[in-house]
């Protein structure tokens, strides 16, 4: 491997002061940084040896908890547009159309959005951070097989630029970038990424008889606005074409229609254990969202007022978004609250928001986007109050 | 005011912090006699120095406790010479900055003779009699203050002085080892200082280890136990836990190896800067304990003492030392210099690639290695600097209730009363060492945090 350090050493210099290509020293470091841990030592005076951990390997592991959703995701888009077409198919066949819907999704997040950062680190002179490396892969996990690519590059410019580089970076910011995107679609452009988009059909194709793409999530709004049972209506989903496609364990396992990466809850409970083995996500965060919705669905459980009160409250818990946000949206240390206590605050009020907008606010179907953004705003309040406490507690001692 | 319950010595039962377990401890063994030529004193090892004024000049001849330097800011306090011989050098950097005052040794040792007391003389003798030996001999910097960590000031009165019994840094010396037989110095050292409180002096010991009857022996102090990893053995940790630091407070530190000193000042009635150090570190062939004197040359100790030749030599801890030269001067505050191989390398795709040989308080890297065993860690930097991210970490290595990462966006906010709430005053860089080393963004959070006492101290 000593060329490829023999060629960046020759070509460094351009890129370092007084060199040609000054104004791209970062892309260059970006990519250097990326192959080689640098030869930086630690200084004269403080700590003489470092941990071995960099933000690449922190970052990574986020992606290799993401992993087996994405790979399960695109396995479920193919078998899902197979089950809507009425079709038996192998596993060779449903993983094929999946990757052919969902790797140009990936690949347009991460391009824009990494063409995007190298612009940034041009025009603002800082490093690259490694941050996007993860936003780039939440932004395909959290949109529906069928959007439309542009809609994937718009949506990850105005993250990026709004969400981040406007804050001053990944660290800075306040909106988790991925969820900005896809909230920014959803408010934008609507129609392809709410109603019956999550499976994928290409154009005029002919869907086995009594096929609905509604999700249980459209079909507990539908028991709110007209009173109807939806369990029933859970239990009845499918019949004739796919039988019991919302059954518990099926939502479990992921075997529904939804967006990429999130229908799985098993396949979010891996990463959840690789995140929070590695320590790089925070228990009490996820543990505390989980928690939030099933106490939340408790609640409307006592109050029972129409069909999705009634929904036995661990339905929550694999319906939707809930798991995947839990686990990769709202861990993010960035937006999350900062302090250890705050962190149950903040992860429980995620989970009890999501349920409130699921179920007592039927405009929005899904909740889950909505309570991370609501309660990253708030992060900072729930800090404050814990550092407050933390001072109060240094003052109380002195005048005890 | 404060309420004197009668508690009594405490026990004190830690769990976050981290043991960074590094290949090389020094055997228990003292090396053949060798001297250094020079020894050398050096005014940037006391923090919070300003403005140094030298009393001697190059070509003069010294004893050991023969004046050398002052501070402007405090002129009563002498710094002295630690052996005695002719100042052969004066070593200046930048804007005539004083580096070093270097002098070379006599073969046998001469020393400034002090008023020399027996243990019943020396408690009769009044604060200000003890005080006026102290300062003029060169045992008052081994008094530091907190909040600052500073050399203490003679005019204050502090609200307890505490001594921890043991280090627990890497390699850090035993200090059942290097102290051993010295009982009745550091007996009369602690009589001494206790004349300068009114409340406690506080001698806190390892629970975990043996501990040495020098330690376990003493009279008229506070005997507390502390268990736990690093930074346990920190003195700043235990009055966090003892008796915590309030705004307007002051209370003074003093090693053990000062208060021998101070106490063999009264009962010798000379300034004897003799010292045990320990050479250690992966790269040093024979690990193991000298005997020296204070601002001793390290050439002699490390010379056909190394395994290899590209490495990084320490005065001090890995955690909270500062590199020196192969021919460089041990600091005034270390006992022992740290030898590890210099991390000036490229790694190929190193950070991920998976590996056990590598030293991570992170479980994303570490999740599969024993942190238990020993490592050889380098000086590479592992990464680049970035902005805070991750979260939660420091609080895992920080066993005090205090907020690391507010604490120090208060400092880079030059914010000084959010700096004062959040409890700057109880500690000095080694308290936060770990944080910079576990920290994935890699601040260099020991300097911002002296860059904010510094902002409060002189504001």
């Amino acid at each position: 491997m000593k060329f490829l350090r023999d060629g960046l050493d020759k070509v460094k210099p351009h890129f370092e002061k007084g060199g040609k290509w000054e104004k791209y020293y970062y892309i260059f470091e970006a990519h250097e940084t990326l192959l080689f841990v640098p030869n930086h030592t630690t200084h004269k005076v403080g700590a003489q040896i470092k941990d071995t951990i960099d933000m690449k390997r922190l970052m990574m592991t986020v992606i290799i908890a993401m992993l087996p959703c994405l790979l399960f995701g695109m396995w479920n888009v193919g078998h899902q547009h197979f089950i809507a077409l009425g079709q038996e198919a192998v596993f060779l066949d449903k993983i094929l159309i999946g990757a052919i819907q969902v790797l140009p999704i990936v690949v347009v997040s991460y391009a824009v959005g990494l063409g995007t950062e190298f612009a940034f680190s041009v025009f603002r002179q800082h490093p690259i951070n490694e941050g996007f490396l993860v936003t780039g892969m939440l932004i395909p996990l959290v949109m529906p097989a069928t959007i439309p690519l542009w809609q994937v590059a718009m949506a990850t410019i105005f993250a990026v630029i709004i969400a981040k580089e406007a804050f001053g970076g990944t660290g800075m910011n306040i909106l988790n970038v991925a969820l900005t995107a896809r909230a920014f679609l959803y408010f934008a452009y609507p129609s392809q990424i709410s109603g019956e988009v999550w499976t994928y059909l290409e154009d005029g194709a002919q869907t086995v008889a009594g096929f609905s793409g509604a999700t249980p999530l459209a079909l507990g709004a539908e028991a709110v606005a007209n009173s109807t049972n939806m369990m029933t209506a859970m239990n009845d989903f499918g019949q004739g074409w796919s039988d019991n496609i919302y059954s518990f364990s099926n939502m479990f396992f992921g075997f529904m229609p939804g967006s990429i990466g999130e229908t799985s809850t098993l396949m979010c409970l891996i990463g959840a254990a690789i995140l929070v083995m590695t320590g790089v996500g925070s228990w009490k965060i996820i543990f505390s969202v989980f928690a939030g919705a099933f106490g939340m669905g408790l609640l409307l459980n006592a109050f029972g007022a129409n069909g999705f009160m009634e929904m036995p409250a661990h339905y929550h818990l694999v319906i939707g978004g809930l798991a995947f946000g839990a686990v990769f949206m709202a861990s993010d240390p960035v937006t999350a609250a900062q302090t250890e206590t705050g962190k149950w605050i903040y992860g429980f009020m995620i989970g009890i928001l999501t349920v409130i907008i699921r179920v007592l606010n039927p405009a929005y179907p899904e909740g889950i986007m909505l309570a991370i953004l609501f309660m990253n705003v708030f992060a900072p309040l729930i800090d404050f109050y814990v550092v407050k406490a933390n001072k109060k507690r240094r003052l109380q001692r002195a005048t005890v | 005011m404060r309420i004197f319950t009668t508690h009594m010595s405490k026990t004190i039962k830690l769990k976050k912090g981290f043991d960074i377990n590094l290949v090389g401890e020094a055997d228990k063994k003292l090396a053949e006699a060798v001297q250094p030529e020079t020894f050398a004193l050096k005014p940037t090892d006391f923090p919070g120095m300003q403005m140094p004024k030298l009393m001697i000049k190059e070509g003069d001849d010294v004893k050991a406790g023969s004046p050398i330097f002052y501070d402007k800011k405090s002129e009563q306090v002498l710094f002295t010479a630690p052996v005695s011989g002719e100042i052969v050098e004066v070593k200046r950097g930048a804007k005539r900055k004083i580096l070093e005052i270097k002098i070379l040794a006599d073969k046998e040792i001469s020393y400034e003779s002090f008023s020399q007391y027996s243990i019943s003389d020396l408690n009769n003798l009044s604060r200000e009699q003890l005080q006026e030996q102290m300062l003029k001999s060169g045992v008052w910097p081994q008094i530091a203050q907190r909040p600052y960590g500073v050399i203490a000031d003679h005019s204050d009165t502090p609200k307890a002085i505490f001594i921890s019994a043991f280090d627990s840094h890497p390699l850090a010396p035993d200090y059942d080892f290097i102290f051993k037989g010295q009982e009745k110095e550091f007996q009369a050292g602690l009589d001494v200082l206790r004349k300068f409180t009114p409340g406690r002096v506080h001698l806190n010991m390892d629970a975990k280890g043996e501990v040495s009857p020098l330690f376990t022996q003493a009279k008229d102090v506070e005997l507390n136990k502390i268990s736990g990893p690093h930074p346990a053995g920190n003195v700043g940790v235990q009055i966090h836990h003892i008796d915590p630091i309030n705004k307007g407070e002051l209370v003074w530190t003093v090693t053990p190896f000062g208060v021998i000193q101070i106490g063999k000042l009264f009962l010798d009635g000379k300034y004897d800067a003799s010292t045990t150090i320990a050479i250690a570190g992966s790269e040093v062939k024979n690990p193991q304990y000298y005997k020296t004197y204070t601002g001793a040359c390290i050439n002699k100790f490390i010379e056909d003492n190394l395994n290899t030749d590209h490495v990084r030599v320490i005065s001090g801890n890995v955690l909270t030392g500062n590199k020196i030269e192969k021919d460089g001067y041990i600091g005034f505050a270390h006992n022992m210099i740290t030898i590890i191989p210099e991390g000036d390398y490229f790694e190929l795709f190193g950070w991920i690639k998976p590996t056990v040989n590598k030293l991570s308080f992170q479980r994303a890297f570490g999740l599969l290695a024993n942190t238990k065993k020993k490592f050889t860690v380098d000086t590479n930097e592992h990464g680049e600097p970035r902005a805070f991210v991750q979260t939660g970490v420091f609080e895992k290595v920080m066993p005090m209730d205090i907020l690391p990462t507010y604490l120090l966006k208060a400092i880079l906010a030059e914010d000084f009363d959010e700096m004062e709430a959040l409890g700057i005053y109880e500690v000095i860089e080694e308290d936060l060492a770990l944080c910079e080393y576990v920290d994935v963004s890699k601040h260099n959070i020991q300097e911002i945090l002296r860059e904010g006492l510094s902002l409060i101290q002189y504001s």
